[in-house]
């Protein structure tokens, strides 16, 4: 009897203690990973950036001069006005999105073909669509050189010119970035409530009366959806820049995710520490929206639990 | 419905709609008529300027031969496949741990965990570049296929797991309940009862991982160096380089690019939909 206990209780203590242990065993892989790769290299990036490292030589403790540095640097400006550009310009892709989204919301023959021909540039890669319109662009052989012809602006380049450069990207950013918000309405718009549209129509609401009182607050969780991915994506914009101007002329389309690589990983220097400050900056901007996000996610949890 | 069905309303308003809609496509898909039309041309049409008329010849497929045998077309291809299809498997099955751990089991860290997972997902590629390309370089898997793909696996992680977890939850728990009553074990509840529903998840969490890997452009360029471990999209961006005014080269190499994603799209729509809208309707 006694040579079997040592084993019942240990059975009873991995039967006991089974519900307690199994989430870290199943959790270890994927959060030893992710804590690797994603979580210590933000806390190592904002190490980096109070220090002067070529990435080769011994690093230099240099407190807050690279920041100090940022704010006298002309480039971080520009740069930084640019991703505003973005974050405003980019946002048209939700009303439009919405837009089409209604107007393809019908049933009529071949519409569901039509529907994915209109997702589809959303699954191109952005290489692919920066090179077309960057192909688009071009002042004598591009597309739509002849339309420039036609409004006196022969020759004109677009992603050239340091007023236009950033628009153009931009522009052609929105291309895929519309593809996305479209997606996102046409689920929400799937998934009304069809009494209350009903109900409205009953008590005489039509056209946007009904859109904006009845509809609009029933997508609201893919407007919320659409503009945390474009905010993001204009955040993010770093293919886009590269493929088409590479930050020019003179770095009057460059966005800090650019900037940033610019300084610390190309021809231009090595300077990793500038190069992390900026990152930084970048990461803090994104944070108020990720810590946003969050909060919200937060709270249908608690409403779910209740 | 909203708006209110075609089919109800004036037979001028149903004959206007049929006319537009084709219409509307067909403006929205002027780039992709742009890079189609162009890949069938030759040199010299590109040089006299004839973007949109009729093609002088038929050329696709001595472009399609050009672009496979003068550049590493194949081969970042091939590196892309190689790239893209450990990532979405490793990723996908961390995350069906990672996810059921969070969905099932009630621990203090629980939801700081999953909230970790979803910030890390959101956070500017820039902020990790540095670190990564050194962690890389000291485990020595820079400028190979593996360290890309490590890589991809960890942070795709983040993204799977807010997926699958909210998947999971969404399951009805008696299943779960009543496997432990009969004294199944954790290991088996998981391996026996979640796996197999979660497979639409799974499904869905492949398209959207495959094209997100596939066209990543940001780690190829700071992971990656030289052509034998490039994946396409990288490649593409140095041919650019090389053919500067060749469009018609330029196009069939884009459409090559863009194939495997578009390809995947169509087969898996509904999957791929319900990935990227996972929130729309609930969240």
């Amino acid at each position: 009897m006694e040579l079997n206990n040592p084993k019942a209780k240990r059975i009873t203590w991995w039967q006991k203690n089974q519900i307690k242990i199994s989430p870290w065993i199943f959790l270890a892989p994927g959060l030893i990973f992710f804590s690797i790769y994603v979580i210590a290299p933000i806390f190592v990036s904002i190490g980096i950036s109070f220090y002067q490292w070529d990435g080769l030589s011994p690093s230099i403790y240099v407190g807050l001069q690279n920041y100090i540095e940022l704010l006298d640097d002309e480039y971080f400006y520009i740069s930084l006005w640019n991703n505003l550009k973005w974050l405003i310009f980019f946002m048209l892709a939700v009303p439009i999105g919405l837009g089409l989204a209604i107007f393809l919301n019908q049933i009529v023959f071949g519409i569901r073909l039509i529907k994915s021909l209109f997702f589809f540039p959303f699954v191109i890669s952005q290489v692919v669509i920066g090179l077309i319109f960057t192909w688009f662009y071009q002042p004598n052989y591009g597309v739509i050189a002849p339309f420039l012809n036609f409004i006196g602006l022969e020759g004109f380049s677009i992603l050239a010119n340091e007023n236009t450069a950033t628009y153009g990207i931009i522009f052609a950013g929105l291309y895929p970035q519309i593809a996305y918000c479209l997606i996102l309405y046409l689920t929400g718009l799937n998934n009304i409530n069809p009494e209350q549209i009903e109900a409205g129509r009953m008590d005489g609401a039509k056209g946007f009366h009904l859109f904006w009182n009845i509809v609009l607050p029933q997508l609201r969780h893919a407007t919320f959806l659409a503009i945390v991915v474009t905010v993001i994506g204009a955040l993010r914009s770093f293919d886009m820049v590269a493929i088409m101007t590479q930050g020019g002329p003179y770095g009057y389309s460059n966005v800090l995710a650019y900037y940033m690589f610019e300084q610390a990983l190309s021809e231009y220097g090595y300077r990793m520490g500038y190069g992390s400050a900026i990152a930084t900056v970048l990461f803090t901007i994104m944070m108020f929206y990720i810590l946003f996000f969050i909060y919200r996610m937060y709270r249908n949890e608690r409403e779910d639990n209740n | 419905m909203f708006p209110t069905p075609i089919h109800q309303r004036p037979i001028v308003n149903q004959y206007i709609y049929k006319i537009f809609l084709p219409i509307s496509l067909i403006i929205w898909l002027i780039p992709i008529f742009g890079i189609l039309m162009t890949s069938i041309r030759g040199l010299g049409d590109i040089t006299a300027g004839n973007m949109w008329g009729i093609p002088s010849e038929f050329l696709l497929f001595s472009n399609l031969y050009d672009v496979f045998t003068n550049t590493p077309m194949i081969k970042y291809t091939l590196n892309s496949f190689k790239v893209t299809i450990p990532t979405m498997l490793g990723a996908v099955a961390l995350s069906c741990m990672t996810g059921f751990a969070l969905a099932n089991y009630k621990f203090k860290t629980n939801l700081i965990i999953f909230f970790i997972f979803i910030a890390g997902n959101f956070v500017p590629f820039q902020i990790l570049m540095i670190p990564v390309r050194d962690l890389t370089f000291k485990i020595g898997l820079y400028n190979t296929i593996t360290g890309l793909v490590l890589f991809h696996v960890a942070f795709q992680t983040g993204f799977c797991t807010l997926f699958m977890r909210n998947f999971i939850k969404a399951l009805p728990q008696e299943l779960i309940e009543a496997a432990r009553m009969d004294g199944a074990s954790e290991f088996r509840i998981f391996w026996k009862i979640i796996l197999p529903l979660t497979r639409p998840a799974i499904a869905a969490l492949c398209v959207l991982i495959f094209t997100f890997i596939w066209n990543d452009y940001f780690w190829a360029t700071v992971l990656i160096q030289g052509d034998h471990a490039m994946p396409i999209t990288a490649g593409l961006k140095s041919l650019n380089g090389q053919w500067i005014t060749a469009y018609h080269l330029l196009s069939t190499g884009s459409i090559v690019a863009a194939i495997p994603p578009v390809i995947m799209f169509f087969l898996m729509q509904k999957h791929f939909i319900a990935g990227l809208t996972l929130g729309a309707t609930k969240g």
